[in-house]
């Protein structure tokens, strides 16, 4: 139980929390984001309780948490790579990973802090920005619970692309380069798989055009169950794409193909980057060619 | 202790290490020298495992670095030649994350951190932010962040370079005193004076091959094929010339440049030879008024064996 606990508690994110938070930077960018966050609700209530019919409503205010959350949601894939992707590739570049290779540090425990170091910032910013959701329930329109899962949604859409932000920086020398390949990434998620999406469904419309409703085809569902703005989306309205996701028919709620799909995602990243990040020993045993 | 045995480092057809055989007993001293390329670092970082030999191994203080290389991390204070610090960390919380990483208790780093500082000579500097520190004292902290899991092997590559010729003679200080602390030292360095001074035992490197290995007479042997000897008569020079010519021993003789009466003797028979040698002259009434062998430091022979590399 100590082991698991000083994979979390270790000097890594003890020195990585001091140093990112040491910087004034990180709280002149809390402060332009929570500014920004409360502006564009300010302004929502404004003009729909000016402009509007009936003045500020339930209805409103549940629009208000959507456009909040999903923005915050595209905020934090945004921000998630280039958080993470300079992670391990920036120490190299500083010429400090080899001293902390040599360190007693598990490769577990150095991957494990980097990663949630650089999600800190992140999550800082999203619990900061939980008074902002405040103000939705004074209008209601919203349940609780409604706002947990969309954090908890965020967490994990954060904690998959930092994973891989994380697995590329290790894997990939240079941090620019681990940075725009963690972006690609995650544009296929955000983009990609939509378009894959429509694609593979007007493919199977095409083939099977008696099976819209009702078929058996897996590959749209898997393609839109990794798009977290999407899943999101079918969280607040069941009801959307329900007629395209029928095709598939697969009767699971997307959200819960992309929480498997975005934690085995996480943790097949996790394991490359711990593997990758000292060198095997093992001296490689290979067949001369003569 | 260091072992190390058959160790190769292959990067596709470049071999950077071939087949390096070398014992550092504990408590010594020993000297990596060679020039850029030569395949020092590649040593070092097999040693701190952070690079996989292609085949061999080394052994640390017992454990094998391919096998055990948890173990080796933990006995080894490894400084590499090139290395960054993190900014906005001070002096002492950089030595207190490394102490941390290395499982040092909290108050044991508390008790070592002040000691170590005193012996690189950075107490002033304990609050002060580490990108400030100039190179000598950035180079200074590094050895002392080697130390502070007090590791009974340090691997040093280059400690000295760059730095001014006061940081240097700061540092050969500070090695001296890691030396009498009995620590086992490895260190490389393509400066031989540096090294020579206060190594109990070299080892000369070159295009991956150790070449010559030993304390400095025993490498001078090893590297120096042909000796010269210093011969001065007080006439009749041909003559002289004509006798040491004949001896199956001499390779080459030469008249010096200013002293018309003095020979320089390229000579590769053993020292007895090199008596007989003389005996002959003698009864040979050469008039030998001086007969010495040059004493060529270890610098020369570097730079001899070393010429083609520049």
């Amino acid at each position: 139980m100590e082991r698991f606990f000083t994979l979390f508690i270790n000097p890594v994110l003890n020195k990585e929390i001091k140093l990112r938070f040491r910087s004034f930077k990180s709280f002149l960018g809390i402060f332009f984001y929570l500014a920004i966050c409360g502006l564009v609700s300010l302004a929502f209530i404004y003009i729909e309780s000016t402009f509007g019919y009936g003045g500020f409503n339930a209805t409103d205010s549940r629009n208000l948490f959507m456009v909040l959350a999903i923005g915050q949601l595209g905020l934090v894939t945004f921000m998630t790579p280039g958080l993470t992707a300079g992670a391990i590739s920036g120490e190299r570049e500083m010429q400090t990973l080899n001293i902390l290779l040599t360190t007693q540090q598990s490769s577990t425990s150095i991957v494990l802090s980097k990663l949630f170091s650089s999600l800190a910032f992140l999550v800082l910013m999203l619990f900061a920005s939980l008074p902002l959701y405040s103000i939705v329930f004074l209008y209601g329109g919203v349940s609780p619970s409604m706002v947990v899962i969309t954090f908890g949604f965020q967490l994990l859409s954060m904690f998959t692309i930092g994973s891989l932000g994380v697995m590329f920086s290790t894997i990939i020398r240079k941090t620019m380069i681990a940075t725009i390949t963690t972006y690609a990434m995650m544009l296929f998620f955000l983009v990609g798989t939509l378009i894959l999406f429509v694609i593979s469904l007007r493919f199977s419309m095409a083939y099977n055009p008696g099976s819209v409703s009702g078929g058996n085809e897996y590959l749209p569902y898997l393609f839109i169950m990794l798009n977290p703005i999407v899943t999101l989306f079918t969280i607040y309205e069941p009801s959307a794409f329900s007629y395209e996701l029928q095709a598939t028919g697969i009767e699971w709620p997307l959200w819960s193909g992309f929480v498997i799909s975005y934690f085995l995602i996480a943790i097949v990243a996790l394991i490359i980057s711990i593997r990758r990040l000292r060198p095997s020993m093992k001296v490689k045993t290979r067949k001369k060619k003569e | 202790m260091i072992e190390i045995i058959n160790l190769t480092k292959k990067y596709g057809s470049f071999t950077a290490l071939n087949n390096l055989n070398l014992t550092i007993e504990k408590g010594s001293v020993f000297g990596f020298v060679g020039p850029n390329g030569a395949g020092k670092t590649t040593t070092f970082s097999i040693l701190a495992t952070l690079l996989a030999p292609t085949s061999g191994t080394a052994y640390v203080n017992g454990y094998d670095v391919t096998k055990d290389p948890k173990q080796v991390r933990k006995h080894i204070g490894y400084m590499p030649d090139f290395f960054g610090v993190y900014d906005q960390f001070k002096v002492h919380e950089y030595l207190d994350f490394y102490g941390a990483s290395y499982g040092v208790p909290s108050k044991e780093r508390q008790a070592i951190i002040p000691q170590l500082l005193e012996l690189v000579n950075l107490t002033d500097k304990k609050d002060s932010y580490v990108d400030l520190l100039s190179r000598g004292m950035k180079q200074r902290l590094c050895l002392a962040r080697s130390l502070i899991h007090d590791p009974e092997v340090l691997i040093l590559d280059e400690p000295a370079s760059g730095l001014d010729p006061r940081a240097r003679i700061e540092m050969r200080g500070i090695l001296q005193e890691l030396k009498n602390m009995e620590k086992t030292i490895i260190i490389s360095s393509h400066i031989l004076p540096e090294l020579s001074e206060m190594c109990d035992y070299l080892g000369i490197i070159e295009h991956g091959n150790l070449i010559a290995s030993g304390n400095v007479n025993q490498i001078q042997s090893q590297l120096q094929a042909n000796k010269i000897l210093f011969v001065s008569v007080k006439q009749d020079i041909d003559n002289a010339i004509a006798f040491f010519e004949n001896d199956l021993n001499v390779q080459l003789v030469e008249r010096d440049d200013k002293d018309e009466q003095l020979l320089h003797v390229s000579y590769e028979g053993s020292d007895d030879d090199q008596v007989q040698l003389l005996k002959k002259a003698i009864t040979k009434d050469i008039p030998i008024l001086t007969f010495s062998q040059k004493q060529s430091n270890l610098e020369d022979i570097f730079m001899e064996i070393t010429k083609g590399e520049e």
